[in-house]
């Protein structure tokens, strides 16, 4: 007859510490020291005028190591004349998820290259969600995205929209922006 | 006599707005140090602005403790429907109140002669000399561990009129959990008593001035080096706080046994907490780290070794006591606090485990070596 005992599966490692783990007090006091040495350490920091501590002071100060690749806040880019480069053709409000981008409209007939831009441009940051979607969609490289983020905290709602001169101030010299038919219709290169 | 009454109002003055200073800047404390240990800032937003003016003081965080005692005092006071009215009241109380008297029979400086230290009154003073302590008791430690052992009734109070199940789980631990580690603070310091024949804790101090041999200072430490440590011990565990802190551990009961209370009543007992932070500090310098005397220094003056004596005028030997004593709770405060933010809780049976069959056993020995040696050096002397 062929027996085997039962040998129960072990589905855990036994611990397996030395009587020097086990008495316990000696690696209280190695823990001990460790956490203290990092306090001595971060406070000798303080104490001498320098920061102690990996933590930013936001909004007062922002991380200057964002990715290059960060999707913060929104920028319009511009014509060289300094008008929007949108065309106010609503591509971007209808691909937003979060809808919390407003546009209206306006005419400009003494334009007659580009006579529709936004008369009024409006993004909602209480309900943007930096998906970047916008800047897909956008036909004419209108809407960009930098790395720095908004100064998002604000103490009213109503301050988180940001308005269309707002998102106009970004105003590069040296940049891809397109040729402008000027009104005699040479061909214009923005200041390079 | 009421030279008396004034000296001990002044006494009783200074020990209550120690204890609450103490309390108040021990949450500050704890949160900057907590912070500091991990890399971070901690709390530094709430200031307090000048008015008319748009200069804000920030003073490293510090009135963030001043918007906790707000917000706890305007917090709505939640009371659960069925409840033990009056010991529900009453529970924060007989947390908090105990711990008070704790500190009335602690020693927080030598001998003052207040004729001595402020002249124009010396005519009215005469020579009197009073311990700077609230109540001088014979039995000084007893009263330590009486009022000490009062705190367990505020707990069991609070979960059981709360009538819920978390609290009632949590009194029941702390209950056990405090009697447990009581007897063995009761047990470490007997070592001490046997050493220094006096349960008198103005006496115990004042025994802790001289030096053993020669140079190192007559502390209770030097003495009972093992008692000290399984003292600190026990006494967080009678705290109830991290590693210890079973009955409020927040992963498994809320918060414990004050899970129902709300507003300044929880308020209460997290001030206990952070008050008896400082007492145990206050305790384990008086019995372990020489009280208020700094090494090499008596009422008089400095002795330095080689017997050279400096003297300074009493004011001044009033002032280092105070400050020495202050010192010493400050950074006992501080290594409490260290340990808090540096180990992993216990688990339930482990907790009980560890106080019957860890360092019950291990204060025994130590009380029966001590007692033996004691024993054997009076023989020698004999």
């Amino acid at each position: 007859m062929n027996r085997t005992t039962y040998k129960r599966n072990v589905y855990w490692n036994r611990p397996a510490m030395t009587w020097w783990e086990r008495a316990y007090l000696f690696e209280i006091v190695r823990g001990l020291s460790i956490t203290g040495g990092v306090f001595l350490n971060n406070m000798w920091r303080w104490v001498s005028g320098r920061k102690g501590a990996l933590t930013t002071y936001y909004p007062e100060e922002t991380r200057a190591d964002y990715a290059a690749h960060n999707r913060g806040k929104h920028i319009l880019t511009q014509r060289p004349d300094g008008s929007p480069q949108c065309i106010a053709c609503n591509l971007c409000a209808t691909v937003c998820p979060a809808l919390c981008i407003e546009i209206e409209a306006g005419f400009d007939p003494d334009d007659p290259a580009h006579p529709k831009s936004p008369s009024r441009f409006e993004i909602d940051y209480s309900r943007c969600i930096f998906c970047g979607l916008c800047v897909e969609a956008c036909p004419e490289d209108a809407i960009r995205m930098v790395k720095e983020v908004p100064e998002l905290p604000m103490y009213e709602r109503r301050d988180m929209w940001l308005k269309r001169d707002e998102l106009l101030n970004w105003n590069p010299q040296r940049d891809v922006a397109k040729p402008y038919p000027a009104r005699g219709g040479r061909a214009v290169r923005g200041p390079t | 006599m009421i030279q008396d009454l004034v000296i001990y109002a002044i006494f009783i003055g200074y020990a209550l707005g120690l204890l609450l200073t103490f309390g108040t800047v021990l949450t500050w404390v704890e949160r900057k140090q907590a912070a500091i240990m991990s890399d971070r800032i901690g709390a530094n937003r709430a200031y307090i602005r000048i008015p008319f003016t748009q200069f804000k003081l920030v003073w490293l965080g510090l009135f963030h403790g001043l918007a906790d005692g707000l917000k706890m005092l305007l917090k709505e006071d939640f009371k659960p429907r069925s409840y033990d009215r009056l010991a529900y009241a009453l529970a924060p109380w007989m947390a908090f109140t105990p711990v008070l008297l704790v500190f009335a029979v602690i020693p927080f400086g030598g001998t003052l002669v207040p004729g001595q230290l402020v002249p124009p009154l010396a005519g009215w003073f005469g020579d009197r000399s009073y311990a700077m302590q609230i109540a001088r008791l014979d039995a000084g430690l007893l009263v330590v561990f009486a009022f000490g052992g009062l705190t367990i009734l505020g707990a069991m109070l609070a979960g059981w009129s709360s009538s819920n199940k978390f609290s009632l789980l949590g009194a029941l631990r702390a209950g056990s959990q405090m009697i447990s580690y009581e007897l063995v603070m009761g047990l470490t310091v007997l070592g001490l008593i046997v050493i220094y024949g006096t349960l008198d804790l103005t006496e115990i101090a004042a025994q802790q001035s001289g030096t053993v041999l020669g140079f190192l200072p007559a502390w209770g430490i030097v003495y009972q080096p093992f008692a000290a440590i399984l003292f600190l011990t026990a006494a967080i565990a009678e705290n109830k706080r991290i590693p210890f802190d079973l009955p409020e551990a927040e992963s498994e009961l809320i918060a414990g046994y004050f899970t129902e209370y709300s507003a300044m009543k929880m308020g209460l007992f997290m001030f206990a907490e952070f008050i008896e932070i400082a007492i145990i500090a206050a305790l384990f310098t008086t019995l372990f780290l020489g009280g208020y005397n700094l090494p090499y220094m008596n009422d008089s003056g400095f002795v330095l070794p080689g017997n050279h004596a400096v003297a300074v005028s009493h004011g001044t030997v009033v002032v280092i006591q105070l400050v020495t004593f202050l010192a010493k709770v400050l950074l006992l405060c501080s290594f409490q606090i260290l340990v808090r933010w540096t180990l992993p809780r216990f688990r339930w049976d482990q907790v009980l485990r560890f106080a019957w069959k860890f360092m019950f056993p291990l204060a025994l020995a130590n009380l029966i070596v001590t007692a033996v040696a004691v024993w054997a050096l009076q023989l020698m002397n004999a």
